[in-house]
């Protein structure tokens, strides 16, 4: 499927399909927040699932009013419209600029509701990455306030960059290069910027205690509940297929007819993904490890956001494959060699897989110099966004600390935050790490 | 060490852009993107360690 680089208007019958798979996003949202309560502790469930749906409420109350004009995809504002300026004879559109507090909402034209709606959606879940990062000792606090800063100035930078005309998605039309960049389910824009902020998360708020002790290997801590994990992976999917058939209609401008060549592919390189990390888990640590072919089910999906729509079957199960084999590796380098404590591995499955998939994109997509486009938007998400998120969360952390408190931290985050567990009837088993 | 590492990420990053705007050759082109990326790789790399060396640091 080659994308079509104008914008073309949307027919009466695609808005409803459109806007039904958009109602059915949600359900990767749901997955992850799954998977995330899932891989923290026990004493901890009932808090990292209340911060899920706290950030998730946030970034969206933070994007209406302040975001999404940023984004440029606010009604009234036109593809090309934004702050720009001109260098080397190019025109370079770096911010989006529209109307505060979705002003003219109402009349704008269909495509721009449903390019809103999935720019909600995708800034939920590019907000409740980190959140997972920073399981068992971020506070609801500051995961709340880190995602008003998403929601209202990163995010909101890159979506126009890549999905609201901007520098990025002119790169075809000013230098040539294939369509510009593509990132149909967000790859880049979602799971890349979510996971690099998983990066700044660690690094400020610090590992587990316990986690790195002064002498040995790191302590293992699994997570509390592979059921919650493994179902999240099922319940992601479903958002998924949605979300990647979604992303393709209305960035890639793809025909229905080749929607479902876009499902298939997201399927095919989760399922890769899957049974490639199963393979080396099992000839790593003579048994499959739930949660990494979990992490590698996960990194398939996040791998097809980038490239469902421009890849063949076959190149699916390779961009898949090749997301099974980093997983368990880079999660296992992560925590061994280089000591970052990510509970839930959204270092890897988010921001790697995302860049793998963003570089599959190019490698696949038929446009010549599609490969140097996809190069030049890795380079602006690890080359600005990085930089840009761990500064503003290192202000953010002087004003709202992201650590709780030891205590906070020995009690667990559900009685120290909310004043009761997710499992009362349970016994809380007593912990080594703190002996 | 850590915020040195982060400040070299977005001279990769100019790098790439620049790459972009001098060279009209793609091979050319490519290359200097991929070096700005090698960059920033650096960058990552260094701010790692600086946080590694931070973490050695306090640990008691």
């Amino acid at each position: 499927m080659n994308p079509i680089p104008s914008v073309p208007a949307m027919s009466d019958a695609v808005f409803p399909l459109a806007l039904a798979l958009l109602f059915l996003c949600p359900l990767a949202i749901a997955g992850v927040a799954l998977i995330n309560a899932g891989l923290g502790r026990s004493r901890s469930a009932a808090q990292a699932l209340l911060g899920n749906l706290a950030i998730v409420a946030v970034a969206a109350i933070v994007f209406a009013l302040v975001g999404a004009s940023f984004a440029g995809v606010l009604p009234g504002a036109s593809a090309s419209a934004g702050f720009s300026f001109h260098a080397a004879g190019k025109p370079w559109n770096w911010l989006g600029e529209g109307s505060f507090v979705l002003r003219g909402l109402a009349s704008a034209a269909p495509q721009s509701q449903l390019a809103l709606l999935f720019e909600f959606l995708a800034v939920a879940m590019a907000a409740m990455i980190p959140w997972g990062s920073g399981a068992d000792r971020w506070r609801l606090a500051a995961g709340g306030a880190s995602a008003a800063i998403l929601a209202a100035f990163v995010f909101p930078l890159a979506a126009h960059w890549i999905w609201g005309g901007g520098w990025l998605a002119q790169l075809g039309v000013n230098f040539g290069l294939g369509a510009g960049f593509l990132d149909g389910g967000g790859a880049g824009t979602v799971h890349a910027l979510g996971g690099l902020s998983a990066l700044a998360v660690v690094w400020i708020a610090g590992p587990r205690k316990g986690k790195f002790p002064k002498e040995g290997l790191s302590t293992a801590m699994p997570g509390h509940n592979a059921a919650y994990v493994l179902f999240g992976c099922l319940l992601a999917l479903v958002g998924w297929l949605a979300w990647n058939a979604a992303g393709a209609i209305l960035w890639l401008h793809a025909p229905l007819a080749a929607l479902p060549g876009t499902a298939i592919s997201t399927l095919l390189s989760a399922s890769a993904a899957l049974a490639v990390t199963l393979a080396v888990t099992r000839f790593r640590f003579g048994k499959p490890d739930a949660s990494l072919c979990a992490n590698g089910w996960l990194a398939g999906l996040v791998a097809s956001s980038a490239c469902a729509a421009l890849t063949t079957p076959v190149e699916a199960i390779f961009v898949g494959a090749v997301a099974g084999i980093v997983t368990p590796l880079m999660v296992e380098l992560l925590e061994l060699a280089l000591s970052i404590d990510d509970p839930t591995g959204a270092i890897t499955v988010h921001a790697a897989a995302g860049l793998w998939g963003l570089l599959a994109a190019g490698l696949f997509a038929p446009q010549p110099g599609q490969l140097i486009a996809q190069l030049a938007g890795i380079a602006a998400l690890l080359g600005v966004v990085l930089p840009l998120v761990y500064l503003l969360f290192a202000l953010l952390n002087r004003l709202v600390p992201f650590r709780v408190d030891p205590d906070g931290e020995r009690i667990g985050m559900d009685l120290h935050e909310l004043g009761g567990g997710a499992y009362p009837e349970f016994v809380i088993h007593s912990d080594e790490s703190y002996r | 060490m850590k915020y040195a590492g982060l400040l070299v990420m977005p001279a990769g990053f100019l790098l790439a852009v620049a790459a972009l705007v001098l060279f009209p050759d793609p091979a050319r082109r490519a290359a200097f993107v991929i070096c700005g990326l090698a960059v920033e790789g650096i960058g990552l790399a260094v701010a790692v360690r600086g946080h590694m060396l931070a973490r050695g640091a306090r640990r008691p």
